[in-house]
């Protein structure tokens, strides 16, 4: 059976053209960037040049680039780095209700220390209104962070304007641009941005290697204590061939954005129509067309419950993933869901399809020709179905 | 390497494929309804009795994979069984019958077995 992988969000397969160019890096140029030999600093060398590709994509300098684990760590680093360096000037800290865990967690450990976070409100399509942003601040903010895109239902937030307004407030200013970078045009110059999150597994790169943007001139403490690495900001030998693969996954990013973006956006909405038609008393989570990412369809159908769906898809082929948390251990179904207004029963029917590059045609109808399938099998046994006779 | 690694054992998956006792019985002799929206879980239980046996026993599930395999494995392990009988089952029992659930859904055999409760409890209130 062929195997139709459509959650890309959660995580892409690595470009074969980066695992090429990080090969070396393994082997004949292992060496340690901090040593001064030619194999450490044929390794600093590679390092520099991901860093200025880096850079390069969203418009920043190479100084201001920080490598670091993932999308995860430049997450909090950017959160506990700005709270805990700028503590004598205020406590407050903006987000929203549809941040990642990697914000929304980091911000609750700040509550617990002290801090006073105001969650923003979203419209019923997780969309924050920057009116709302400036109502929040107070002369004690010190950070507002919100994502460049919600990683569940696609809404694209507007940055710009919210960057606007956090530098003629003069406060430090956080996107988690996980979802976006390499996908959709981001410039930290035209977002008005301080500090931005980037991950390399969602755009072809390897796992376990991020970015966090620092604009220059913005205080923050270090994530972690020791060597000199990234100019003291975060001590570790540096994930060379990890490194290496980002950059090159940037470089073929950057050469087919525009036209990736349209191929998928075509997918994207032939899927959802296609889904929407054929499945009654089903509904499109997420902006309906121009703020949402090219790859992201999220729909909840009533009456069915999200993992028994993704398990009859697998049983067929098809990845996907689901909003419902029936593993996890609150039981709780996504928080960004349920902001969005949706009922428990809603956020537990929802599926996600995201796309990416090796996305067909085809595979968006074998889809369509299942689902309709698995939903009649799992609304006959459902007892929620019969209630609403 | 995908038996080994998948979430479910080999009985769940196939329970899950192909759910027994799936419907509702007409004029039941007892209703269980037991779960909430909120944890994703509701399931509704059905059994027909006779002479103090349950003949005949029926399930509907809003949930997950488990949620499926444990009510349909309950149904099946009820059937032939007196009150008394229906009354010891476990979910423990549930559980093992399936080959084992992940830690983490545990949780849906103990429904599994409120269901049945509920349902044995709907019969023996109906026929005081």
């Amino acid at each position: 059976m062929r195997r139709i992988y459509l959650d890309y969000a959660a995580t892409t397969p690595t470009h074969p053209e980066v695992v090429k160019a990080m090969l070396p890096y393994f082997t004949d140029i292992f060496g340690n960037p901090s040593s001064i030999y030619s194999y450490g600093q044929e390794a600093k060398g590679a390092i520099e040049e991901a860093r200025v590709k880096v850079a390069d994509l969203i418009g920043a300098r190479g100084e201001e680039i920080v490598f670091t684990s993932g999308g995860t760590e430049a997450d909090n680093f950017a959160l506990k780095g700005v709270a805990f360096a700028n503590e004598s000037k205020g406590n407050h800290i903006i987000t929203s209700p549809i941040e990642h865990h990697a914000v929304i967690e980091t911000c609750r450990f700040l509550e617990r220390r002290g801090f006073r976070i105001t969650y923003l409100p979203v419209d019923e399509y997780g969309g924050i209104d920057p009116g709302d942003v400036k109502k929040a601040i107070t002369d004690k903010t010190l950070l507002i962070s919100v994502m460049q895109a919600n990683n569940e239902m696609g809404t694209i937030e507007p940055i710009a304007e919210i960057g606007r307004i956090a530098r003629e407030a003069g406060i430090y200013f956080h996107t988690d641009a996980v979802q976006t970078v390499g996908h959709i045009p981001v410039d930290v110059n035209e977002l008005e941005v301080d500090l931005l999150s980037m991950s390399a597994h969602k755009l072809y790169g390897p796992k376990g290697v991020g970015v966090l943007y620092i604009k220059k001139g913005t205080k923050l403490v270090p994530f972690m204590h020791g060597g000199e690495q990234e100019k003291k900001r975060r001590a570790s030998t540096e994930n060379v061939p990890g490194i290496v693969g980002l950059g090159k996954a940037v470089e073929l990013a950057q050469q087919d954005m525009g036209e990736e973006a349209e191929r998928l956006t075509y997918l994207r909405d032939r899927l959802i129509k296609g889904l929407l038609e054929r499945i009654d008393h089903s509904r499109l989570n997420g902006h309906p067309r121009k703020k949402r990412l090219p790859n992201n369809v999220n729909v909840s159908v009533d009456y069915v419950e999200g993992e028994s769906m993704l398990l009859n898809l697998d049983l067929e082929g098809i990845c996907a993933s689901t909003g419902s948390a029936c593993s996890s251990a609150s039981l709780e179904p996504s928080h960004v869901l349920l902001a969005l207004g949706l009922s428990p029963e809603q956020a537990h029917g929802s599926l996600r399809f995201s796309l990416g590059k090796w996305t067909s045609e085809e595979e968006i109808e074998r889809v369509l020709e299942v689902l309709p399938r698995v939903i009649a099998k799992l609304r006959a046994m459902s007892p929620l179905l019969k209630s609403q006779k | 390497m995908r038996d080994v690694w998948s979430l479910y054992s080999e009985k769940v998956m196939e329970h899950f494929k192909n759910p027994r006792n799936v419907g509702e019985i007409e004029n039941p002799d007892g209703i269980g309804h037991v779960g909430n929206p909120v944890c994703g879980d509701i399931m509704e239980l059905y059994i027909k009795v006779n002479d103090s046996t349950i003949v005949d026993a029926k399930f509907k599930t809003f949930g997950c994979g488990a949620a499926i395999a444990t009510s349909s494995m309950v149904t099946e392990m009820v059937k032939g069984k007196s009150i008394d009988e229906a009354l010891e089952i476990s979910n423990r029992a549930v559980a093992e019958a399936l080959d084992g659930l992940p830690p983490i859904k545990m949780h849906c055999s103990v429904l599994a077995e409120e269901a049945l409760k509920s349902a044995i409890d709907d019969y023996l209130a109906k026929s005081k």
